[in-house]
């Protein structure tokens, strides 16, 4: 990184780089302090002995871990399928040519944006009293997909006009021009905005845990509250969020890889 | 209309506490995030490497995680403290990851050449970095900042099932007392919607006051 420059610093001489390697080891020093502490902290406290531990060698134990991440991923599923057809409706509704219809899905994207997604999972599973799984896909729906639905939005007026005014001028109609010239040329540059927001989506899943639905982080708080494991919180943190932040960094890194690719793509076709 | 004034003292009272939550998360975020941002630009390995793993690690975690490990974790480690700084230390450290990638993506807009140039002007690391580079990069960074404290105000009312007094909370008062649930959210609503509303009107106006024509 700061060898392709930057307006910070220039390039260090051999005094500075001294002085960077001595910064560098007490940084380390440091961090590793701070580490240090805490895996201190959790031998001080008993975290690392078997009774903690023992709740995961049971087979139960396991299957109820693994029907949470199925859930999880489930309801991800669900969400991520929906919003994406509710934001295409949506930003199909805002590039309308009929006012009204441009006025409604504006309204009903700007006001699902500006809400926090949790009064809507709230809203959808108290006061309309539905089970708790669809409340969860309901609220990530309308809120990913009214956010989806500007990214797409977004995505086909960042495509040259003089594309849709080519199409139009061979003759085309709107839906073809959308069809065969701008959605196709769009879908690359908005590709990496949909998955970070379907990464959201996947975070917000974990949300299912304040309604009860029996999601991965609902089924550690089962075993992490049992009296008979000894109750084991941070085991269970151990254990749940490395799938958790991987699952996630798996996505994001997907959205890094497309964002680099799409960016090199376009520069040796220019 | 009835049930906000029969209830009003607690809808102020919870909405003066996603205030307060708001408020001091960022506050907290904004002096991380900046902090952070510093290691990621700096010219030490090992601190950029923190940043990097900080702000990866943060921004993949699901927030209801991070409280769920704050919250019931940390008490395990003889860590005990009042509700509402658990929740704020959860949120000021999962925004501050959003705010270091805005403050590094605008630290990283101003042009090399800006900087070469200050230097060459004989001005030093600190006048580089306080006359020249900030200035351009805080107009830049305005924005996104702006939005990611919106996404703080939202995201505060996941404290509210972790025992946090704040606005999305007073429902349960409130149904307990048997009010008509759906005015009781839609007041909620537009309790959040005051609040998202004035942040963006605030960082609209931030942004037109900093702006120069280039």
């Amino acid at each position: 990184m700061s060898t392709d420059g930057t307006a910070l610093y220039d390039q260090p001489g051999p005094k500075a780089l001294a002085r960077h390697r001595l910064y560098g080891i007490a940084a380390t020093l440091v961090l590793a302090g701070i580490v240090a502490w805490f895996v201190y902290k959790m031998f001080d406290t008993g975290q690392f002995t078997a009774e903690k531990w023992n709740a995961f060698t049971y087979a139960g134990i396991q299957e109820l871990l693994l029907r949470g991440l199925g859930n999880t991923l489930r309801a991800f599923a669900w969400a991520a399928v929906l919003s994406l057809v509710f934001g295409a409706v949506f930003a199909a509704g805002r590039l309308s040519d009929h006012r009204l219809v441009r006025w409604v899905s504006t309204l009903v994207v700007e006001f699902f944006r500006a809400m926090p997604v949790l009064v809507m999972i709230f809203f959808i599973f108290i006061a309309m009293k539905v089970e708790p799984r669809i409340a969860l896909i309901a609220g990530l729906t309308l809120y990913n997909g009214s956010v989806l639905a500007e990214v797409f939005r977004a995505g086909v007026h960042a495509v040259p006009r003089g594309q849709s005014e080519a199409a139009y001028a061979l003759g085309m109609r709107k839906t073809q021009v959308m069809a065969h010239v701008l959605i196709p040329q769009g879908v690359r540059t908005m590709l990496p905005a949909i998955i970070s927001q379907l990464v959201v989506a996947l975070k917000d899943t974990s949300l299912g845990y304040l309604i009860s639905y029996e999601e991965f982080l609902y089924a550690g708080k089962q075993i992490a509250t049992n009296l008979d494991y000894s109750l084991p919180f941070i085991p269970v943190v151990i254990v749940i969020a490395p799938i958790y932040i991987g699952l996630c960094m798996l996505l994001s890194g997907l959205a890094k890889w497309l964002e680099q690719r799409g960016r090199r793509s376009r520069r040796t076709a220019a | 209309m009835n049930v906000l004034f029969d209830n009003w003292d607690t809808y102020w009272e919870g909405f003066l506490g996603t205030l307060k939550l708001t408020g001091v998360s960022a506050a907290l975020a904004l002096v991380l995030g900046v902090l952070v941002a510093a290691c990621r630009v700096s010219p030490v390995a090992p601190m950029r490497m923190f940043g990097a793993v900080w702000v990866n690690v943060l921004r993949n975690t699901p927030l209801t995680l991070l409280f769920f490990a704050v919250v019931l974790g940390l008490p395990r480690f003889g860590i005990v403290l009042p509700f509402f700084v658990f929740a704020v230390l959860a949120l000021g450290c999962y925004t501050s990851a959003f705010i270091c990638e805005a403050v590094r993506a605008g630290i990283n807009t101003v042009p090399t050449g800006q900087g070469e140039a200050a230097r060459s002007l004989g001005m030093t690391f600190g006048q580089t970095l306080g006359l020249i580079v900030l200035p351009q990069a805080f107009r830049s960074v305005i924005p996104p900042i702006g939005s990611t404290l919106i996404a703080l105000a939202k995201n505060s009312a996941i404290a509210g099932s972790f025992s946090v007094v704040e606005l999305l909370g007073t429902y349960r008062t409130l149904s307990e007392l048997g009010f008509n649930i759906v005015w009781t959210f839609v007041w909620i609503a537009v309790g959040y919607l005051i609040i998202t509303l004035s942040i963006s009107a605030v960082f609209a106006y931030l942004e037109k006051h900093w702006e120069v024509a280039r």
